[in-house]
């Protein structure tokens, strides 16, 4: 193990090292123009874990799930994925590693010139020679995974907003990929079906053996699944445990993050007023 | 919100172009990338079991050719008709109207053709292109391409290019012909002339080399066409409101484009 550059409550290192990482990253440090957005982060993931990745709004989740996707470069830092450093790797290497991964972004992102069935084809049509028929029962199975059965002839945009992510979720595993990346998987999603899609990843995780990245807001879900989660604050990593760990951090920012407690109910309401407002409105209603 | 003057506004809009000159410096190498990796593919894709589809070309095809084709008629029908009036309005102050065959004869085939065809596939076909990536830009489309480890310039640009570097030639040839006949129509009507007489006339005048010229200007501005509606399709930011800032400035490149290209032939060629 390295030293972590922000080591605020290195916990759990109890399991470690008994499995192999599959997702490595050192040292990630990351710019938006001038600003720095991630300050240095060590990140991994164990073969057939649950990894959650929460963190406050603009933390920097999606930008530390778009690099470990190579779809972002960083600044400095390392990034490897199943043994092979992304940040280095050329087109043709990019894209045999990528069969190995499957990824569910936040919006879909279904291909709207395609139908359903096709756009959970797609990738079996690109990188097997697998026949037509073949293709299309593989497709109707994942399909049946995510409670979509019978939905392949429609169009990306005849679907509901849970739709999409779920039929998302099917174009994801249809390679049964090793890594599974998930941005917001069940936001939107009505209880029940979010629920479905929780056992979902755990009997992805437990059938097959897949290492699992989810980005999520939904506490309930993250207890649920994860194995480990991480906690992201501003950029830098705050935490590191498994669920019980970091349900029973001291740390003041994480129960913040559990609690949902913001911080302007923090700051005394002058105080908060007086930022809405930038400051005159307070200073009218203040005087005699 | 800084001070609008005049004065900072034009300073800004220098800065702006400036910037501007640089981008496009820069880019141009980003371009000529583009246009070989399209080829790259093209050519060894199959070899890497990641052909450029034959399907996808074939879909772009039908698009950017065959459904112009009758919008290109009406077009270059029309300019052959209004130069066969003005020409032989002009030339009989002169007493010269029967050499109106051979001036239209070279305006259409060496100008007017590609011209007209190049700046219709662009307001038809760059801006259709500029608007679906960066449709598919702004809906992450693009991003699952990249992580499902297939090469969005494969995907998206190769069979854009290879259709467009097909179809607009394709295109300037059949206006070619359709303006030409329009002209010829009504030149044997006007000065009463046989239609064989016309014809025999034009191709006389014409040699390889100018319908060449044509066709050839006609590629360049295929290539150039989809470059640019690729680069603004990738570049966009915001929302649906980027989409249609994209599309609007997609078109309007090409058109500049385009008759600036087409003039730089005039000058060289004329030379
Ligand atoms: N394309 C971009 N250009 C500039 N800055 C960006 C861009 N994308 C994200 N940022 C900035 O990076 C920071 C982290 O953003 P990120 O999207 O990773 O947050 P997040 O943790 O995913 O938040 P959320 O939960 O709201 O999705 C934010 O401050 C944001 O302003
Ligand atoms: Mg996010």
């Amino acid at each position: 193990m390295t030293v972590p550059t922000e080591p605020i409550e290195p916990i759990s290192n109890t399991v470690e090292s008994e499995t192999p990482g599959v997702i490595q990253v050192r040292d990630l440090v990351t710019h938006y123009g001038d600003r720095m957005i991630l300050k240095g982060i060590d990140f991994d993931v164990r073969q057939g874990e649950i990894m959650i990745i929460m963190g406050g709004s603009g933390s920097g989740k999606s930008t530390l799930m778009r690099h470990l996707l190579a779809l972002e470069q960083p600044t400095s830092g390392s990034i490897e994925i199943l043994g092979e450093d992304i940040t280095t790797l050329d087109t043709v290497g990019r894209a045999n590693l990528f069969k190995k991964l499957g990824v569910a972004f936040q919006s879909g992102a279904l291909f709207s010139s395609l139908s359903v069935g096709e756009n959970i084809m797609l990738p079996l049509a690109e990188h097997t020679k697998l026949d037509p028929e073949t293709m299309r029962i593989m497709a109707r199975i994942k399909l049946e995974i995510v409670d979509l059965a019978g939905f392949e002839d429609l169009r990306p945009s005849e679907l509901s907003g849970g739709m999409i992510k779920r039929a998302a979720m099917a174009r994801a595993i249809i390679m049964d990929p090793r890594i599974l990346f998930l941005d917001e998987p069940s936001a939107g999603l009505d209880p029940v079906v979010a629920s479905a899609l929780d056992d979902l990843i755990l009997k992805l995780r437990d059938a097959m053996g897949m290492s699992i990245v989810v980005v999520t807001h939904e506490l309930d879900s993250a207890f649920k699944i994860a194995d480990r989660i991480t906690v992201l604050d501003q950029g830098h990593i705050l935490s590191v445990g498994t669920v019980d760990e970091i349900k029973n951090s001291d740390n003041e920012r994480i129960q913040n993050i559990l609690h949902r407690r913001t911080e302007q109910e923090i700051v005394d309401p002058e105080e908060y007023l007086r930022r809405l407002t930038g400051g005159e409105f307070v200073e009218e209603t203040v005087a005699p | 919100m800084p001070p609008n003057t005049l004065g900072s506004t034009l300073v800004d809009s220098t800065e702006r172009l400036g910037r501007g000159v640089v981008d496009g410096v820069a880019s141009f190498g980003h371009w000529t990338a583009l246009v070989v990796e399209s080829v790259y593919w093209l050519f060894f894709g199959p070899r890497m079991r990641q052909p450029v589809r034959l399907a996808a070309i074939a879909q772009q095809m039908m698009e950017v050719g065959i459904f112009a084709v009758p919008i290109v008629a009406l077009l270059s029908g029309t300019i052959g008709l209004m130069l066969a009036m003005q020409g032989i309005h002009t030339l009989s102050q002169f007493g010269a109207e029967s050499q109106v065959t051979a001036g239209i004869a070279f305006s259409v085939v060496r100008e007017f053709a590609s011209l007209i065809t190049g700046i219709l596939v662009a307001g038809r076909s760059g801006s259709a292109l500029a608007a679906r990536l960066s449709t598919m830009q702004i809906n992450q489309e693009i991003d699952a391409l990249k992580v499902t480890g297939i090469n969005p310039v494969r995907f998206l640009v190769a069979p854009a290019l290879i259709a467009m570097i097909i179809m607009v030639p394709a295109l300037t040839f059949i206006a070619n012909l359709i303006a030409l006949s329009a002209a010829g129509l009504f030149i044997s009507y006007d000065l009463d002339i046989s239609q064989a007489a016309y014809w025999s006339q034009t191709i006389n005048v014409l040699s390889v080399g100018d319908l060449m010229h044509g066709l050839g200007k006609s590629l360049i501005f295929a290539v150039l066409i989809t470059l640019i509606g690729v680069a603004n399709g990738a570049s966009v930011t915001g929302g649906a409101e980027g989409v249609g800032r994209v599309t609007t400035r997609a078109v309007v490149q090409s058109i500049i484009a385009i008759i600036v290209t087409d003039m730089l032939f005039v000058f060289v060629s004329t030379l």
